[in-house]
């Protein structure tokens, strides 16, 4: 099902629990950098195609690299944290360091439409699925 | 902090037990850094998806409060198929000492990442003491 958002707060929850009941999904087939591994994301299907929703808070758009070869996307970069010279520290909550993952995607995307977008530390890559992939309806003749 | 080690996922810490929020939807904590330099205490949080004009920063007696909405509207129309991590709002307070000066609380959000420069009052700056 897919979510229209009329009263935010309701339906944020709504969207909350449907997003913990897919935690254990097995879309994404295992890989060797399937779950669990940096960056954390999420993935949605949007009409026909995919969108995935990378969280990256601290990572600049130039430190980012994204390529696609069929349909294994991968995903490699660089988190900096600055240290600001001459601070002492009261808390360490953040992470720094780099990361590369491999996405392998159950179904085919079309490669050369590909979108990615980097804003507020939020990653999308719009996947449009291959033409050649869609399902066709058949006529009976 | 070395940069070329591997990253790890850390799971969002939700925010629990502040009895204030009267929508059912969960907050999380943002993950925090805290420095202080000679003239500034600088807060340091990761709110992703989060726009500047969806960020609430208040001061209320002695306590600085953080409140960072998401846009639940990008998520219209779609439908989950996997997922490693959940979103929400992201809430989070911290007690002021009294070496803070509230009026002088600066703001800079950037790539996700909303830093707070707390300047310190002047009594609090280290000061050089000359021997008469």
């Amino acid at each position: 099902m897919a979510f229209v958002y009329s009263d935010p707060f309701e339906t944020l929850f709504q969207f909350q629990n449907a997003l913990d009941q897919l935690r254990s999904s097995n879309w994404l087939q295992a890989s060797p950098s399937g779950g669990g591994s940096y960056p954390p994301m999420n993935v949605f299907r949007k009409e026909d195609d995919i969108v995935m929703v990378i969280e990256v808070p601290g990572v600049r758009k130039s430190d980012l690299k994204i390529e696609a070869k069929g349909n294994t996307i991968r995903i490699a970069g660089t988190k900096t944290i600055e240290q600001g010279g001459q601070a002492s520290v009261h808390r360490v909550e953040r992470r720094g360091g780099s990361f590369d993952r491999a996405i392998t995607l159950p179904i085919e995307v079309d490669a050369d439409r590909i979108k990615a977008e980097c804003r507020d530390g939020i990653l999308a890559l719009y996947l449009p699925r291959a033409e050649r992939d869609k399902p066709r309806a058949i006529s009976i003749a | 902090m070395a940069d070329n080690k591997p990253l790890e996922v850390q799971e969002k810490k939700e925010v629990v037990g502040k009895g204030e929020k009267t929508v059912p939807a969960r907050y999380y904590m943002p993950n925090t850094d805290i420095r202080e330099t000679e003239d500034a205490l600088l807060v340091v949080m990761e709110v992703p998806g989060v726009d500047r004009k969806d960020v609430d920063i208040k001061v209320e007696e002695d306590t600085l409060k953080v409140e960072a909405r998401i846009d639940t509207a990008k998520y219209d129309g779609m439908e989950p198929l996997y997922t490693e991590y959940n979103v929400g709002h992201f809430a989070r307070q911290f007690a002021l000492s009294h070496m803070i000066d509230q009026q002088q609380i600066g703001a800079t959000l950037n790539d996700g990442v909303l830093t707070l420069t707390l300047k310190k009052v002047q009594e609090a700056k280290p000061r050089r003491i000359e021997i008469g």
